[in-house]
């Protein structure tokens, strides 16, 4: 048995979205829609070119990213030292620390803090966190109203969708389908609205002034906290991040424990990685600090909900754990020739991607066909690895992780009988040839581009996943004896 | 409600284990090869050119034509500003036009703010608030839709490194390059969302 199998998992949720097949099947209905695979080639290769010459002007990316990957180590291998600084000083500057082991308790907690201000509205910046816990469907559930205020999440809230890429969770939309839903969902929009970046953004300011100078309550996320200040730091593009941030009256910032920082000087290498790596920029516009509360300038009331969910599974596996060091810059999706064409609704998570292949599973445990194909989500080219700001060598941890796959998770039907009979056959030059006659003969079933989408049988586990090359009409040993080596 | 707590501190706990090298012991180790800037020399014009470079406007004037500067750029009505702003600022502005700190239903009927910085980073074309004397509460900067910085030389850092070093974490602070801006559409930066979609600097230079 596993190590991973027999450590004590503490308890982790995060939605596997409904109905959700396992990724081969999704990115196989993906791949086939032209229309998704235009915006996700012009998107990500749009950021692909600008993230290069972004970096490219920092000659010392390299040290930069050596220091992050550093930064990171020491503080993972450290956690409870730094939680319990981060929270003895947020404490002290009057913000409130809470502590969730599981989606469902960090739900609970940020509800019960919603119902005691007596709103049932909630302003939100984009947060991963809270997308991985469900947060917005768990409000609802308590008839609190969460409205998202990032261009993009309002893109895919109104569109009744799903979030497909970290950043940009409307990537999969392209500027007429933006028009399309905003003209039909958003009630305010004007009726003669364009496709111009410009007027849809101004129609998304219009839309969501008049909430935020009313909005009582705001939820955020958090990129980085720093430890030995208890000050959090959020950055974004948009300025709906500061509206949240500063005029409610109650805020509540719901945090991975893997995102704390040991000092203020450390967010010099961070705020140097993040928008270079991200959006490609030498700064974001907008990035917001606060250290608990101040008097007479913006919320009265905070709370800080330090969330686990499976991270400290993540710590235990002394491979999968660099997971933990990734800021969320979503670069490695960028690069992915995987995601390019998949997308990421494939991934049937929150995190898609290839950091989504290595922390899905880890933070869900592989128990699901989805969390199993997950490792398998990656032709291990090593794009991403070489992209990452933090240095996470992802397929390293995505190899490892489909060892675990192959040991505890749902057993493949057919591929360890495949291999079985494979060895069986290869290790008698009798039964080899019978077999090389038998595939010269599977001809047949070869499709156009000389690619066997479907074995028939038993075969049909080893092309579920992937096409098999067409045998040759003779194969090489067949060749060798009917001419005599090629002598005759 | 402790238990949550104590079951997650318990649980990092016994996974990296006992005798680890104290904290603060190991943070030193940690090595630090990156640069502290990038640029040595021209920092001021670095300054203006990669603030310039996401659509601020960027003037640079000698301290003594900074009113004039002032003036000339508040081209609207009514203008929000700060208690604490130097009041030489703004000696050439009529004072019916300024409302003193508004409250923020006051705020989004302005057709802007004038405010000071504590700190510029040149290298990244960022200005760094932190909501002291002349500079405002953090709605003041956020609800407008024009905002007017006074940068003045002294406060240009060349890089990230020392700029952070002269800030003091404990204020709320607001890191600003360029007015509000998005990627989110088809992941090319269109300006202008919810903050100030214009943003004006002014840089006093004391000419030699």
């Amino acid at each position: 048995m596993s190590e991973h199998a027999t450590r004590d998992r503490g308890r982790a949720s995060m939605p596997t979205y409904l109905g959700m097949p396992p990724f081969p099947e999704a990115a196989g209905k993906a791949v086939a829609d032209t229309r998704l695979r235009g915006n996700l080639a012009h998107a990500t290769g749009t950021i692909r070119d600008r993230r290069l010459s972004a970096v490219a002007e920092l000659d010392d990316w390299d040290a930069l990213r050596e220091a992050g990957k550093q930064i990171k180590d020491h503080t993972l291998e450290h956690l409870d030292h730094y939680l319990l600084l981060l929270e003895e000083k947020i404490t002290a500057a009057g913000g409130t620390v809470h502590w969730a082991r599981d989606a469902a308790e960090a739900n609970r907690i940020v509800a019960d803090l919603v119902r005691a201000t007596g709103h049932t509205e909630v302003v939100k910046v984009k947060s991963m966190a809270t997308q991985e816990i469900g947060l917005n469907e768990a409000l609802a559930e308590e008839g609190i109203t969460a409205y998202e205020t990032d261009l993009a999440e309002l893109i895919v809230q109104l569109g009744d969708d799903r979030p497909s890429h970290i950043l940009v969770p409307a990537i999969h939309r392209n500027r007429a389908e933006i028009r399309d839903i905003f003209r039909s969902r958003m009630p305010d929009a004007p009726a003669d609205l364009s496709d111009s970046p410009a007027e849809l953004a101004e129609a998304a300011r219009r839309h969501l002034r008049a909430k935020f100078l009313s909005a009582k309550v705001a939820v955020s996320g958090v990129n980085f906290a720093v430890a030995e200040t208890g000050t959090l730091v959020v950055l974004e593009s948009e300025g709906n991040g500061r509206m949240c941030l500063t005029l409610p009256e109650t805020l509540i910032s719901v945090m991975g424990i893997e995102k704390v920082l040991p000092t203020w000087q450390d967010l010099e290498v961070f705020l140097q990685l993040l928008p270079r790596s991200s959006t490609a920029e030498r700064m974001n516009p907008y990035t917001s600090t606060w250290t608990g509360v101040t008097p007479g300038d913006g919320p009265r009331d905070f709370h800080l909900v330090l969330l686990d969910n499976g991270r400290t599974d993540t710590l235990a596996d002394q491979v999968g754990r660099q997971a933990l060091r990734c800021i969320r810059c979503s670069a490695c999706l960028n690069v992915c020739p995987v995601y390019a064409r998949a997308g990421g609704h494939a991934y049937g998570s929150p995190y898609p991607g290839p950091i989504g292949a290595i922390l899905s599973p880890q933070i869900r445990g592989i128990g699901s066909p989805v969390d199993a194909s997950l490792p398998y989500a990656s032709s291990l080219c090593g794009a991403c690895f070489e992209a990452c700001p933090v240095a996470i060598d992802i397929p390293e941890v995505l190899v490892h992780l489909r060892a675990e796959a192959v040991e505890e998770g749902p057993k493949h039907p057919l591929v360890g009988t495949a291999m079985a009979a494979a060895g069986w056959t290869l290790r008698s030059p009798r039964r080899l040839a019978l077999a090389q006659r038998l595939a010269s003969a599977s001809r047949r079933l070869v499709g156009r581009r000389g690619q066997i989408r479907r074995l028939p049988g038993p075969l049909r586990a080893w092309t579920d996943s992937r096409d098999a090359p067409a045998p040759p009409p003779e194969s090489f040993r067949a060749w060798w004896k009917r001419t005599n080596g090629g002598r005759s | 409600m402790s238990s949550a707590r104590e079951e997650i501190l318990g649980r990092v706990g016994r996974i990296l284990g006992p005798g680890r090298t104290p904290a603060a012991t190991a943070y030193t180790a940690i090595e630090r090869p990156y640069l502290r800037r990038h640029h040595e020399d021209g920092v001021l014009d670095l300054f203006a050119e990669r603030t310039a470079d996401y659509r601020a406007t960027v003037h640079r004037v000698d301290p003594a034509d900074l009113p004039g500067a002032v003036a000339r750029a508040l081209t609207g009505s009514r203008y929000a500003v700060p208690g604490g702003l130097p009041a030489e600022w703004l000696a050439e502005v009529d004072p019916a036009r300024l409302a003193h700190d508004p409250g923020i239903g006051e705020l989004d009927g302005l057709d802007g703010v004038v405010t000071g910085c504590a700190v510029a980073i040149a290298e990244t074309g960022t200005i760094v608030l932190d909501h002291g004397p002349g500079q405002g509460r953090r709605a003041l900067t956020l609800v407008p839709d024009y905002h007017l910085i006074v940068v003045t030389a002294d406060q240009v850092a060349p890089d990230v490194p020392e700029a952070l070093e002269r800030l003091d974490p404990a204020r709320p602070l607001t890191f600003i390059s360029g007015p509000s801006a998005t990627s989110d559409i088809e992941l090319n930066r269109v300006e202008g969302v919810h903050g100030p979609r214009t943003l004006e600097v002014i840089l006093t230079v004391r000419s030699p």
